[in-house]
């Protein structure tokens, strides 16, 4: 087959609209980096399993890796670029920087979008695999915050200090 | 990744007919599954339909009492939603036993029970494969077999079913709603959707060709204790060496299915039957028959000790 025509979609992207005419094999992650420029989200396996790719659409962390940008029209996406700056970071880029929550800092990004979620879903009262309970609120403990947070792969081990930057975010005792 | 052009699907008529007039066509929904495959290569649709605009992400309570989930709703949200927390519980621990946080807010409810072996001989495309080209043979045969199956299987595939969800909803008696490519809707009961190997290992459902899943109903809740059990290599984020899924009533009747032995969610009559007389008779029965390998020769034991801590669990509930 030859390459397919080239289609449309438009979403935002940190506040910011963006439209875009792409080969429909084009991953969300790839319109990231390689269409918009925004390399702050990293590709790790390109097959869903590392996390490192993870992004914020409608506030839901998905891996970008596993989805086709064209299945994202209207979509609202944040990327780590989004979330703070170097001169207003999130509060949970500030609590990585301060508990020391990477070594080489390459699955960072993903962790961060994934720490912002996961909060946020314990927050909504989602349960997760080690709640004691399915119908009472879950609440942000390390067990809950690890079991969320397999899908964020960091080789370097960073885990500990991710940990407790979340905990710290999360308003309990690092 | 091969080409491919991409439409919206307009209704799910529409798309159970293109699903079958469109040469290569395939269905693509929360994607997690059918794009890992198509990076590889192993999956190579030449028309993606995209189905996710068809409003089937709603969960409905039915006349009779039970619930109906759209076929798009995410992993996610049908662990998350209080009825089925409250009244199907093994089916929430079910889906929160697997995968990541991620792709459970992606991966959809068709698609988990259309999701593909996790076989690594069907992964790796250097190696012959039954279900991924018809005829090149099962290189699992003989080959490393620790995770796949012990019973139903074939002289053409030894491949497992990877889904926790589908081994609750076969355990809690569920129905897929489909349209054909004809417009006409059918409903299987959970039971004659997923298929054994036999001769022909790439056919997993009994699914004609474009017939599109809009929903699965569950019927009205049946009380007792719900338990998902599931043994893995490690804690998190990996798939079931084997799993129990059991419902359990006070007098200690019930019914359980397995995940990780077979083709298919695995379930017995007489296994259930079995249930009062303790985890040494269920096992029995929901495994007479099987042909493990000496690598996979530890699921059977296996599957009787998690029974076992199932029935414990379910007594002191």
């Amino acid at each position: 087959m030859r390459d397919p025509a080239a289609i449309a979609v438009s979403f935002t992207v940190n506040g910011k609209p963006q439209k875009l005419a792409l080969d429909p094999r084009t991953t969300l992650l790839d319109a990231l980096r390689e269409h918009l420029h925004l390399t702050g989200t990293k590709k790790g396996c390109d097959h869903g399993q590392c996390g490192a790719c993870t992004v914020l659409v409608d506030g839901v962390r998905i891996n970008a890796c596993l989805t086709l940008a064209v299945m994202h029209e209207g979509d609202s996406i944040t990327t780590i670029e989004g979330l703070g700056t170097p001169d207003k970071l999130h509060p949970m880029q500030a609590a990585f920087v301060k508990h020391d929550g990477y070594q080489c800092g390459y699955c960072t990004p993903g962790q961060i979008c994934s720490a912002v979620a996961t909060l946020d879903e314990i927050k909504r009262g989602i349960p997760s695999h080690v709640s004691a309970s399915l119908t009472d609120r879950p609440k942000a403990t390390g067990a809950e915050m690890r079991e969320r947070m397999s899908g964020n792969i960091c080789r370097c081990g960073a885990y500990s200090n991710i940990a407790d930057a979340m905990t710290e975010v999360a308003g309990g005792n690092a | 990744m091969k080409a491919f052009t991409y439409e919206r699907a307009t209704s799910a008529a529409d798309a159970a007919r293109k699903g079958a007039s469109v040469q290569g066509a395939r269905f693509i929904a929360g994607g997690t599954n059918l794009l890992d495959l198509m990076k590889l290569e192993i999956e190579t649709p030449t028309h993606l339909i995209d189905v996710n605009g068809l409003g089937f992400d709603k969960i409905e309570a039915t006349r009779d009492g039970g619930l109906r989930i759209g076929a798009m709703v995410s992993n996610t949200n049908l662990a998350a939603d209080m009825r089925v927390r409250k009244d199907y519980a093994v089916l929430s621990r079910a889906l929160l036993a697997g995968a990541s946080g991620q792709l459970r807010n992606k991966a959809t409810t068709a698609g988990n029970l259309l999701q593909r072996t996790r076989c690594p001989y069907f992964y790796d495309t250097n190696q012959a494969c039954n279900k991924r080209k018809p005829g090149s043979g099962c290189a699992a045969i003989g080959g490393y077999s620790r995770q796949l199956a012990v019973i139903g299987s074939s002289e053409a595939c030894i491949a497992t079913h990877p889904s926790d969800m589908a081994i609750a909803m076969r355990v809690l008696d569920a129905t897929v709603e489909t349209v054909k490519a004809d417009g006409t809707a059918r409903a299987i009961p959970i039971a004659d959707f997923h298929r054994l190997p036999g001769d022909t290992p790439h056919i997993d459902t009994t699914l004609s060709a474009g017939e599109i899943v809009t929903a699965v109903t569950l019927p009205k809740p049946v009380g007792g204790a719900h338990i998902y059990e599931k043994v893995r290599d490690r804690a998190s984020y990996a798939f079931a060496l084997i799993s129990v899924a059991a419902v359990v009533q006070k007098d200690g009747t019930g019914r359980v299915a397995v995940g990780g032995v077979a083709h298919k969610p695995w379930r017995v009559d007489a296994a259930d039957a079995a249930m009062p007389k303790g985890a040494k008779a269920v096992a029995e029965r929901l495994l007479a028959g099987a042909k493990p390998t000496p690598d996979n020769a530890y699921k059977v034991p296996l599957v009787e000790r998690t029974l076992a801590a199932v029935l414990t669990e379910a007594r002191a509930a």
